[in-house]
Protein backbone atom coordinates (compact mmCIF):
# COMPACT_ATOMS: atom_id res chain seq x y z
CA UNK A 1 0.00 0.00 0.00
CA UNK A 2 1.06 3.61 -0.46
CA UNK A 3 2.81 5.50 1.75
CA UNK A 4 0.71 7.92 3.68
CA UNK A 5 2.82 10.47 5.58
CA UNK A 6 6.29 9.53 7.11
CA UNK A 7 7.59 10.48 10.58
CA UNK A 8 8.84 13.98 10.96
CA UNK A 9 11.94 12.35 11.77
CA UNK A 10 12.08 10.28 9.28
CA UNK A 11 10.97 13.04 6.65
CA UNK A 12 13.80 14.84 7.83
CA UNK A 13 15.87 12.15 7.41
CA UNK A 14 14.95 11.64 3.63
CA UNK A 15 15.14 15.17 2.98
CA UNK A 16 19.15 15.14 4.20
CA UNK A 17 19.73 12.28 2.22
CA UNK A 18 17.71 13.54 -0.75
CA UNK A 19 20.31 16.99 -0.03
CA UNK A 20 23.08 14.62 -0.58
CA UNK A 21 22.14 13.27 -3.93
CA UNK A 22 23.35 15.67 -6.49
CA UNK A 23 27.24 15.05 -5.04
CA UNK A 24 26.50 12.02 -6.77
CA UNK A 25 26.19 14.17 -9.99
CA UNK A 26 29.54 15.89 -9.21
CA UNK A 27 31.60 12.96 -8.53
CA UNK A 28 30.29 11.39 -12.04
CA UNK A 29 30.64 15.09 -13.93
CA UNK A 30 34.11 15.04 -12.73
CA UNK A 31 35.50 11.26 -13.43
CA UNK A 32 33.81 12.13 -16.76
CA UNK A 33 35.97 15.00 -17.11
CA UNK A 34 39.03 14.22 -15.67
CA UNK A 35 38.77 10.41 -18.35
CA UNK A 36 38.63 12.69 -20.81
CA UNK A 37 40.73 14.85 -23.22
CA UNK A 38 41.90 18.19 -21.79
CA UNK A 39 41.07 19.96 -25.22
CA UNK A 40 37.31 18.49 -23.90
CA UNK A 41 37.55 19.75 -20.19
CA UNK A 42 34.89 22.66 -20.08
CA UNK A 43 32.53 21.02 -22.96
CA UNK A 44 32.61 18.09 -20.63
CA UNK A 45 31.19 19.70 -17.07
CA UNK A 46 29.08 22.08 -19.12
CA UNK A 47 27.60 19.31 -21.03
CA UNK A 48 27.34 17.65 -16.93
CA UNK A 49 25.40 21.14 -15.85
CA UNK A 50 23.61 21.23 -19.09
CA UNK A 51 22.25 17.77 -18.93
CA UNK A 52 20.96 18.72 -14.96
CA UNK A 53 19.07 21.56 -16.30
CA UNK A 54 17.13 20.01 -19.38
CA UNK A 55 16.56 16.82 -17.59
CA UNK A 56 14.99 18.71 -14.12
CA UNK A 57 12.65 20.88 -16.83
CA UNK A 58 11.64 18.12 -18.72
CA UNK A 59 10.82 15.79 -15.86
CA UNK A 60 8.76 18.75 -14.26
CA UNK A 61 7.28 19.14 -17.88
CA UNK A 62 6.20 15.07 -18.63
CA UNK A 63 8.73 13.07 -16.64
CA UNK A 64 6.67 13.05 -13.52
CA UNK A 65 3.35 12.97 -14.98
CA UNK A 66 4.16 9.21 -16.23
CA UNK A 67 6.58 7.87 -13.27
CA UNK A 68 3.92 8.93 -10.58
CA UNK A 69 4.35 7.36 -7.15
CA UNK A 70 2.74 4.36 -5.54
CA UNK A 71 -0.85 4.52 -5.15
CA UNK A 72 -1.44 7.47 -7.00
CA UNK A 73 -3.52 7.30 -10.20
CA UNK A 74 -2.07 5.06 -13.30
CA UNK A 75 -3.28 3.62 -16.09
CA UNK A 76 -4.07 -0.70 -15.54
CA UNK A 77 -4.96 -2.79 -18.40
CA UNK A 78 -6.25 -6.33 -17.64
CA UNK A 79 -3.96 -10.10 -18.90
CA UNK A 80 -5.12 -13.51 -17.79
CA UNK A 81 -6.86 -11.92 -14.79
CA UNK A 82 -4.20 -10.17 -13.13
CA UNK A 83 -3.67 -5.92 -13.13
CA UNK A 84 -0.89 -4.67 -15.31
CA UNK A 85 -0.10 -1.25 -14.02
CA UNK A 86 2.13 0.23 -17.08
CA UNK A 87 1.97 4.29 -16.67
CA UNK A 88 1.17 6.78 -14.58
CA UNK A 89 -1.87 9.05 -15.13
CA UNK A 90 -0.58 12.20 -13.33
CA UNK A 91 -1.11 16.23 -14.68
CA UNK A 92 1.60 17.81 -16.48
CA UNK A 93 3.76 20.35 -14.18
CA UNK A 94 3.60 18.74 -11.35
CA UNK A 95 0.13 19.77 -10.80
CA UNK A 96 -2.22 18.18 -8.59
CA UNK A 97 0.82 17.58 -6.57
CA UNK A 98 1.50 19.01 -2.90
CA UNK A 99 4.82 19.69 -2.16
CA UNK A 100 4.47 19.08 1.44
CA UNK A 101 7.13 16.90 2.17
CA UNK A 102 4.61 14.33 1.52
CA UNK A 103 6.39 11.07 0.29
CA UNK A 104 5.11 11.48 -3.27
CA UNK A 105 6.54 15.26 -3.31
CA UNK A 106 9.50 13.82 -1.64
CA UNK A 107 9.81 11.20 -4.48
CA UNK A 108 9.38 13.91 -7.33
CA UNK A 109 12.10 16.59 -6.26
CA UNK A 110 14.52 12.66 -5.49
CA UNK A 111 13.47 11.57 -8.92
CA UNK A 112 14.56 15.06 -10.42
CA UNK A 113 18.57 14.83 -9.27
CA UNK A 114 18.02 11.00 -10.37
CA UNK A 115 17.33 11.71 -13.87
CA UNK A 116 19.99 13.59 -14.06
CA UNK A 117 22.29 11.27 -12.72
CA UNK A 118 20.93 8.63 -15.05
CA UNK A 119 21.84 11.03 -18.03
CA UNK A 120 25.02 11.96 -16.86
CA UNK A 121 25.83 8.44 -17.54
CA UNK A 122 26.23 8.50 -21.22
CA UNK A 123 28.30 11.55 -21.29
CA UNK A 124 30.98 9.29 -20.50
CA UNK A 125 31.01 7.28 -23.54
CA UNK A 126 30.53 10.06 -25.82
CA UNK A 127 33.51 12.18 -24.65
CA UNK A 128 35.23 13.96 -26.70
CA UNK A 129 32.64 13.85 -29.83
CA UNK A 130 29.44 14.43 -29.01
CA UNK A 131 27.54 17.85 -29.65
CA UNK A 132 26.00 20.15 -26.60
CA UNK A 133 22.81 20.43 -28.67
CA UNK A 134 22.31 16.72 -28.84
CA UNK A 135 23.41 15.75 -25.81
CA UNK A 136 20.46 17.76 -24.44
CA UNK A 137 17.53 16.40 -26.53
CA UNK A 138 19.11 13.58 -25.89
CA UNK A 139 18.73 14.22 -22.34
CA UNK A 140 14.98 15.33 -23.19
CA UNK A 141 13.98 12.09 -24.70
CA UNK A 142 15.72 10.00 -21.51
CA UNK A 143 13.79 12.11 -18.99
CA UNK A 144 10.72 12.29 -20.89
CA UNK A 145 10.13 8.99 -22.22
CA UNK A 146 12.44 6.27 -21.37
CA UNK A 147 13.10 7.04 -17.43
CA UNK A 148 9.51 7.69 -16.39
CA UNK A 149 8.19 4.55 -17.96
CA UNK A 150 10.48 2.03 -16.49
CA UNK A 151 10.89 4.50 -13.18
CA UNK A 152 7.51 3.49 -13.06
CA UNK A 153 7.48 0.23 -13.14
CA UNK A 154 10.23 0.07 -10.64
CA UNK A 155 8.96 2.21 -8.41
CA UNK A 156 5.91 3.88 -9.32
CA UNK A 157 4.02 0.63 -8.20
CA UNK A 158 3.97 -0.38 -11.74
CA UNK A 159 4.13 -4.38 -13.41
CA UNK A 160 7.46 -5.12 -12.18
CA UNK A 161 6.81 -3.86 -8.71
CA UNK A 162 3.80 -6.45 -8.96
CA UNK A 163 5.18 -9.13 -9.82
CA UNK A 164 5.15 -10.43 -5.96
CA UNK A 165 1.34 -10.11 -5.26
CA UNK A 166 0.31 -10.86 -8.75
CA UNK A 167 2.88 -13.67 -9.76
CA UNK A 168 4.17 -14.77 -6.27
CA UNK A 169 7.64 -13.62 -7.26
CA UNK A 170 9.61 -13.11 -4.42
CA UNK A 171 7.94 -9.23 -3.47
CA UNK A 172 8.34 -8.45 -6.96
CA UNK A 173 11.26 -6.36 -8.50
CA UNK A 174 13.00 -4.37 -6.74
CA UNK A 175 15.64 -2.13 -6.59
CA UNK A 176 16.27 0.65 -3.40
CA UNK A 177 18.85 2.81 -4.79
CA UNK A 178 18.15 2.70 -8.17
CA UNK A 179 20.48 0.35 -9.94
CA UNK A 180 17.97 -0.39 -12.46
CA UNK A 181 16.43 2.57 -13.41
CA UNK A 182 18.95 4.88 -13.07
CA UNK A 183 22.36 2.90 -13.26
CA UNK A 184 21.12 0.30 -15.73
CA UNK A 185 19.14 2.57 -18.08
CA UNK A 186 22.39 5.06 -17.91
CA UNK A 187 24.53 2.39 -19.31
CA UNK A 188 22.51 1.05 -21.81
CA UNK A 189 22.04 4.62 -23.42
CA UNK A 190 25.87 4.88 -23.00
CA UNK A 191 26.22 1.93 -25.16
CA UNK A 192 23.47 3.17 -27.61
CA UNK A 193 25.85 6.51 -27.69
CA UNK A 194 28.69 4.59 -28.64
CA UNK A 195 27.50 2.44 -31.00
CA UNK A 196 25.82 5.41 -33.08
CA UNK A 197 28.66 7.56 -32.40
CA UNK A 198 31.84 5.13 -33.15
CA UNK A 199 34.83 5.73 -32.05
CA UNK A 200 36.85 8.76 -31.44
CA UNK A 201 39.26 9.63 -34.71
CA UNK A 202 42.56 7.57 -33.91
CA UNK A 203 41.45 4.92 -31.48
CA UNK A 204 41.40 2.46 -33.75
CA UNK A 205 44.75 1.39 -36.30
CA UNK A 206 43.62 0.00 -40.02
CA UNK A 207 44.33 -3.74 -38.04
CA UNK A 208 41.76 -2.42 -35.36
CA UNK A 209 43.83 -2.38 -32.55
CA UNK A 210 43.15 0.50 -30.27
CA UNK A 211 44.96 3.07 -29.19
CA UNK A 212 45.31 4.41 -25.52
CA UNK A 213 43.98 7.78 -24.64
CA UNK A 214 44.92 8.16 -21.37
CA UNK A 215 42.75 10.85 -18.77
CA UNK A 216 44.11 14.18 -18.89
CA UNK A 217 43.05 14.78 -15.04
CA UNK A 218 43.75 11.58 -13.03
CA UNK A 219 43.23 14.08 -9.78
CA UNK A 220 39.67 14.93 -10.60
CA UNK A 221 38.42 11.27 -11.16
CA UNK A 222 39.31 10.63 -7.91
CA UNK A 223 38.22 13.14 -6.24
CA UNK A 224 34.91 12.41 -7.79
CA UNK A 225 35.33 9.20 -6.69
CA UNK A 226 35.10 10.57 -3.01
CA UNK A 227 32.20 12.68 -4.04
CA UNK A 228 30.66 10.23 -5.22
CA UNK A 229 30.18 8.27 -1.99
CA UNK A 230 28.72 10.88 -0.22
CA UNK A 231 26.10 10.91 -2.99
CA UNK A 232 25.29 7.56 -2.93
CA UNK A 233 24.85 7.44 0.33
CA UNK A 234 22.25 9.90 0.47
CA UNK A 235 20.65 8.27 -3.25
CA UNK A 236 20.12 5.12 -1.45
CA UNK A 237 19.43 6.03 2.18
CA UNK A 238 16.50 7.92 0.16
CA UNK A 239 15.55 5.31 -1.75
CA UNK A 240 15.08 2.83 0.75
CA UNK A 241 12.87 5.86 2.92
CA UNK A 242 10.43 6.57 0.17
CA UNK A 243 10.04 2.93 -1.62
CA UNK A 244 10.51 -0.01 0.47
CA UNK A 245 9.80 2.07 3.69
CA UNK A 246 12.97 1.67 5.92
CA UNK A 247 12.68 3.08 9.48
CA UNK A 248 15.61 5.59 9.71
CA UNK A 249 18.02 3.29 12.19
CA UNK A 250 18.64 1.50 8.81
CA UNK A 251 20.17 3.85 7.46
CA UNK A 252 23.35 3.26 9.35
CA UNK A 253 23.66 -0.54 7.75
CA UNK A 254 23.01 1.43 4.20
CA UNK A 255 25.81 3.91 5.04
CA UNK A 256 28.12 1.31 5.85
CA UNK A 257 26.91 -1.09 2.79
CA UNK A 258 27.30 1.67 0.43
CA UNK A 259 30.83 2.00 1.43
CA UNK A 260 31.97 -1.86 2.14
CA UNK A 261 30.51 -2.08 -1.69
CA UNK A 262 32.99 0.47 -3.48
CA UNK A 263 35.99 0.05 -0.84
CA UNK A 264 36.08 -3.80 -2.06
CA UNK A 265 35.44 -3.27 -5.94
CA UNK A 266 38.29 -0.58 -5.74
CA UNK A 267 40.63 -2.93 -3.99
CA UNK A 268 39.58 -6.10 -6.26
CA UNK A 269 40.23 -3.42 -9.32
CA UNK A 270 43.76 -2.12 -8.14
CA UNK A 271 44.88 -6.10 -7.15
CA UNK A 272 43.53 -7.35 -9.99
CA UNK A 273 45.33 -4.24 -12.63
CA UNK A 274 48.58 -5.41 -10.34
CA UNK A 275 48.69 -8.64 -10.76
CA UNK A 276 48.13 -8.43 -14.60
CA UNK A 277 50.10 -5.04 -15.77
CA UNK A 278 52.95 -4.60 -12.84
CA UNK A 279 51.00 -1.69 -11.20
CA UNK A 280 47.92 -0.87 -9.45
CA UNK A 281 46.21 1.04 -12.58
CA UNK A 282 44.17 4.15 -11.19
CA UNK A 283 41.39 4.58 -13.72
CA UNK A 284 40.26 1.04 -13.58
CA UNK A 285 40.34 1.16 -9.67
CA UNK A 286 38.28 4.56 -9.52
CA UNK A 287 36.00 2.42 -12.47
CA UNK A 288 35.93 -0.25 -9.71
CA UNK A 289 34.59 2.10 -7.04
CA UNK A 290 32.06 3.80 -8.96
CA UNK A 291 31.27 -0.11 -9.86
CA UNK A 292 30.77 -0.77 -6.16
CA UNK A 293 28.39 1.66 -5.57
CA UNK A 294 26.46 1.39 -8.54
CA UNK A 295 26.19 -2.37 -7.17
CA UNK A 296 25.06 -1.46 -4.12
CA UNK A 297 22.15 0.48 -5.21
CA UNK A 298 19.53 -2.25 -5.17
CA UNK A 299 20.28 -3.84 -2.37
CA UNK A 300 21.70 -1.74 -0.27
CA UNK A 301 18.77 -1.98 2.60
CA UNK A 302 18.69 -5.42 2.59
CA UNK A 303 21.93 -7.53 2.64
CA UNK A 304 24.72 -7.65 5.59
CA UNK A 305 28.06 -6.21 5.40
CA UNK A 306 29.43 -9.13 4.50
CA UNK A 307 27.54 -9.46 1.53
CA UNK A 308 28.27 -5.83 0.53
CA UNK A 309 32.20 -6.83 0.42
CA UNK A 310 30.90 -9.90 -1.50
CA UNK A 311 28.97 -7.77 -4.22
CA UNK A 312 31.97 -5.48 -4.53
CA UNK A 313 34.15 -8.05 -4.76
CA UNK A 314 32.56 -9.47 -8.11
CA UNK A 315 31.69 -6.11 -9.03
CA UNK A 316 35.37 -4.52 -8.91
CA UNK A 317 36.68 -8.03 -10.69
CA UNK A 318 33.80 -7.14 -14.00
CA UNK A 319 34.42 -3.94 -13.95
CA UNK A 320 38.41 -4.64 -15.25
CA UNK A 321 37.05 -7.52 -17.67
CA UNK A 322 34.89 -5.53 -19.17
CA UNK A 323 36.48 -2.42 -19.91
CA UNK A 324 39.22 -4.39 -21.90
CA UNK A 325 36.35 -6.71 -23.30
CA UNK A 326 34.33 -3.45 -24.68
CA UNK A 327 37.38 -1.67 -25.98
CA UNK A 328 39.67 -4.78 -27.32
CA UNK A 329 37.27 -7.00 -28.26
CA UNK A 330 34.03 -5.12 -29.15
CA UNK A 331 35.73 -1.80 -30.91
CA UNK A 332 33.21 0.26 -28.87
CA UNK A 333 35.24 3.58 -27.47
CA UNK A 334 33.75 4.51 -23.70
CA UNK A 335 36.44 6.61 -22.80
CA UNK A 336 34.52 6.98 -18.70
CA UNK A 337 34.18 2.87 -19.07
CA UNK A 338 30.10 4.13 -18.66
CA UNK A 339 28.87 1.22 -20.32
CA UNK A 340 31.08 -1.16 -17.77
CA UNK A 341 30.68 0.35 -14.89
CA UNK A 342 27.10 1.20 -14.77
CA UNK A 343 24.77 -1.37 -17.44
CA UNK A 344 27.56 -4.22 -16.25
CA UNK A 345 27.74 -3.34 -12.08
CA UNK A 346 24.05 -2.46 -12.02
CA UNK A 347 23.21 -5.95 -13.58
CA UNK A 348 25.27 -7.94 -11.36
CA UNK A 349 23.87 -5.56 -8.58
CA UNK A 350 20.09 -6.80 -9.31
CA UNK A 351 20.62 -10.18 -9.28
CA UNK A 352 22.71 -10.15 -6.44
CA UNK A 353 19.35 -8.53 -4.44
CA UNK A 354 17.90 -11.71 -5.24
CA UNK A 355 20.20 -13.78 -3.53
CA UNK A 356 21.46 -12.12 -0.66
CA UNK A 357 18.73 -10.32 0.48
CA UNK A 358 16.96 -11.04 3.52
CA UNK A 359 13.48 -9.65 3.89
CA UNK A 360 13.00 -7.69 7.69
CA UNK A 361 10.07 -7.04 7.36
CA UNK A 362 6.41 -7.98 5.24
CA UNK A 363 5.47 -4.87 4.00
CA UNK A 364 8.21 -4.40 1.23
CA UNK A 365 7.80 -2.73 -2.15
CA UNK A 366 4.63 -0.94 -0.72
CA UNK A 367 2.51 -2.94 -3.00
CA UNK A 368 0.00 -4.44 -1.71
CA UNK A 369 -0.21 -8.63 -0.31
CA UNK A 370 3.78 -7.87 -1.29
CA UNK A 371 4.04 -10.46 1.13
CA UNK A 372 6.75 -13.67 -0.56
CA UNK A 373 8.08 -15.01 2.78
CA UNK A 374 8.23 -14.61 6.34
CA UNK A 375 10.73 -12.53 7.87
CA UNK A 376 14.16 -12.88 8.02
CA UNK A 377 14.90 -15.08 4.93
CA UNK A 378 15.40 -14.70 1.37
CA UNK A 379 11.97 -14.89 -0.37
CA UNK A 380 11.10 -17.37 -3.14
CA UNK A 381 11.42 -16.25 -6.41
CA UNK A 382 13.17 -13.25 -6.07
CA UNK A 383 15.81 -14.16 -7.77
CA UNK A 384 13.66 -14.52 -10.57
CA UNK A 385 11.46 -11.33 -10.26
CA UNK A 386 14.88 -9.53 -10.67
CA UNK A 387 15.94 -11.62 -13.91
CA UNK A 388 12.41 -10.47 -14.98
CA UNK A 389 13.08 -6.84 -14.48
CA UNK A 390 16.99 -7.68 -16.07
CA UNK A 391 15.42 -9.13 -19.42
CA UNK A 392 13.01 -5.74 -19.14
CA UNK A 393 16.09 -3.60 -19.62
CA UNK A 394 17.55 -5.75 -22.01
CA UNK A 395 14.44 -6.16 -23.92
CA UNK A 396 12.50 -2.81 -23.73
CA UNK A 397 15.16 0.10 -22.31
CA UNK A 398 18.10 -0.75 -24.82
CA UNK A 399 16.26 -1.03 -27.97
CA UNK A 400 14.23 2.00 -26.89
CA UNK A 401 17.10 4.31 -26.21
CA UNK A 402 19.16 2.99 -28.94
CA UNK A 403 15.85 3.43 -31.54
CA UNK A 404 15.21 6.97 -30.09
CA UNK A 405 19.22 8.31 -30.32
CA UNK A 406 19.22 6.78 -33.65
CA UNK A 407 16.27 8.53 -35.15
CA UNK A 408 17.70 11.77 -33.50
CA UNK A 409 20.95 11.13 -35.05
CA UNK A 410 19.12 10.94 -38.11
CA UNK A 411 17.26 14.32 -38.15
CA UNK A 412 20.52 16.16 -36.31
CA UNK A 413 23.61 14.33 -36.44
CA UNK A 414 25.18 13.87 -32.85
CA UNK A 415 28.49 13.59 -33.92
CA UNK A 416 30.73 16.69 -34.30
CA UNK A 417 32.27 17.90 -37.23
CA UNK A 418 35.71 15.98 -37.86
CA UNK A 419 37.37 19.92 -37.70
CA UNK A 420 35.50 20.19 -33.68
CA UNK A 421 37.26 16.70 -33.17
CA UNK A 422 40.71 17.98 -34.21
CA UNK A 423 40.55 21.65 -32.50
CA UNK A 424 38.94 20.13 -29.24
CA UNK A 425 35.20 20.38 -28.07
CA UNK A 426 36.47 23.83 -25.57
CA UNK A 427 37.18 25.53 -28.64
CA UNK A 428 35.14 23.95 -31.20
CA UNK A 429 31.62 24.30 -29.28
CA UNK A 430 32.30 26.92 -26.34
CA UNK A 431 35.03 29.18 -28.15
CA UNK A 432 37.52 29.00 -24.93
CA UNK A 433 39.20 25.93 -23.73
CA UNK A 434 39.48 24.96 -19.96
CA UNK A 435 43.03 25.60 -19.61
CA UNK A 436 43.83 28.95 -21.43
CA UNK A 437 47.05 29.19 -19.56
CA UNK A 438 48.52 25.66 -21.02
CA UNK A 439 49.29 24.65 -24.34
CA UNK A 440 46.71 22.75 -25.80
CA UNK A 441 47.91 19.46 -27.72
CA UNK A 442 45.53 18.59 -30.48
CA UNK A 443 47.12 15.95 -31.91
CA UNK A 444 49.06 13.91 -29.33
CA UNK A 445 47.44 10.61 -29.79
CA UNK A 446 46.42 10.42 -33.64
CA UNK A 447 47.31 8.20 -35.42
CA UNK A 448 50.31 9.41 -38.35
CA UNK B 1 21.83 -7.80 -38.96
CA UNK B 2 21.78 -4.89 -36.14
CA UNK B 3 17.71 -4.82 -36.77
CA UNK B 4 17.57 -8.69 -36.66
CA UNK B 5 19.90 -8.24 -33.26
CA UNK B 6 16.96 -5.66 -31.72
CA UNK B 7 14.32 -7.86 -32.92
CA UNK B 8 15.76 -10.64 -30.49
CA UNK B 9 15.96 -8.42 -27.92
CA UNK B 10 12.51 -7.65 -28.20
CA UNK B 11 11.51 -10.82 -28.77
CA UNK B 12 13.18 -12.37 -25.39
CA UNK B 13 11.98 -9.85 -23.53
CA UNK B 14 7.96 -10.95 -24.35
CA UNK B 15 8.94 -14.56 -24.03
CA UNK B 16 10.01 -13.78 -20.46
CA UNK B 17 6.84 -11.47 -20.40
CA UNK B 18 4.55 -14.18 -21.50
CA UNK B 19 6.13 -16.86 -19.30
CA UNK B 20 5.49 -15.08 -16.20
CA UNK B 21 1.71 -14.45 -17.35
CA UNK B 22 1.28 -17.91 -18.63
CA UNK B 23 2.53 -20.29 -16.79
CA UNK B 24 1.10 -20.89 -13.17
CA UNK B 25 3.91 -23.29 -11.68
CA UNK B 26 7.40 -21.72 -11.04
CA UNK B 27 9.93 -24.31 -12.90
CA UNK B 28 8.69 -23.83 -16.15
CA UNK B 29 8.24 -20.29 -15.80
CA UNK B 30 12.01 -20.44 -14.82
CA UNK B 31 13.11 -21.75 -17.43
CA UNK B 32 11.41 -19.73 -19.36
CA UNK B 33 12.07 -16.54 -18.89
CA UNK B 34 16.03 -18.44 -18.79
CA UNK B 35 15.19 -18.80 -22.23
CA UNK B 36 13.80 -15.64 -23.59
CA UNK B 37 17.07 -13.98 -21.57
CA UNK B 38 18.95 -16.19 -23.60
CA UNK B 39 17.38 -15.49 -26.92
CA UNK B 40 18.46 -11.86 -25.67
CA UNK B 41 21.89 -12.47 -25.33
CA UNK B 42 21.57 -13.81 -28.50
CA UNK B 43 20.36 -10.60 -29.67
CA UNK B 44 22.82 -8.40 -28.16
CA UNK B 45 25.35 -10.55 -29.40
CA UNK B 46 24.54 -9.94 -33.23
CA UNK B 47 24.00 -6.26 -32.75
CA UNK B 48 27.50 -6.15 -31.19
CA UNK B 49 28.73 -8.22 -34.41
CA UNK B 50 27.05 -5.89 -36.86
CA UNK B 51 28.68 -3.12 -34.60
CA UNK B 52 32.17 -4.82 -35.61
CA UNK B 53 31.08 -5.74 -39.09
CA UNK B 54 30.11 -2.01 -39.71
CA UNK B 55 33.48 -0.61 -38.33
CA UNK B 56 34.91 -3.00 -40.49
CA UNK B 57 33.76 -1.72 -43.60
CA UNK B 58 34.58 1.56 -42.74
CA UNK B 59 38.03 1.05 -41.64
Amino acid sequence: MPVPSLPEATALLCIFSILLVPFAGAGLALINTGLGRSRSAAHSMMAALCVFAVAAIVYFFCGFAWQGFMGRSAHVFMMGGKPWNWIASEPFFFRGLQLDGSPASLAAWMQMLCVGLAALIPLGSGADRWRLGAICISTALLAGCVYPLFAHWVWGGGWLAQLGVNYGLGHGFMDVGGASSIQVLGGFTALAIAWILGPRRGKYSMEGMPTAFPGHNIVFVLFGCLLALVGWIGLNSAGAILFIGVEPGRIVLIAVNTTLAAASATLTAAIITRVRFGKPDASLSANGWVSGLVASSAACALISPAAAVMIGLAAGALVTFAVELFELRLALDDPGGAISVHAIGGIWGILALGFFAHFPTRALNNVAGSTASSAGNGAPGQWLAQLVGIATLLGFVLPLTYGLNWLLNRIYPQRVAMEGERQGMDLHELGAGAYPEFITHTEEFMQR
Amino acid sequence: MKLAGLFLLVAGWIIALAAVALFSSATPRAWFVLAGVAVELLGLALVFHSHLELRKERG
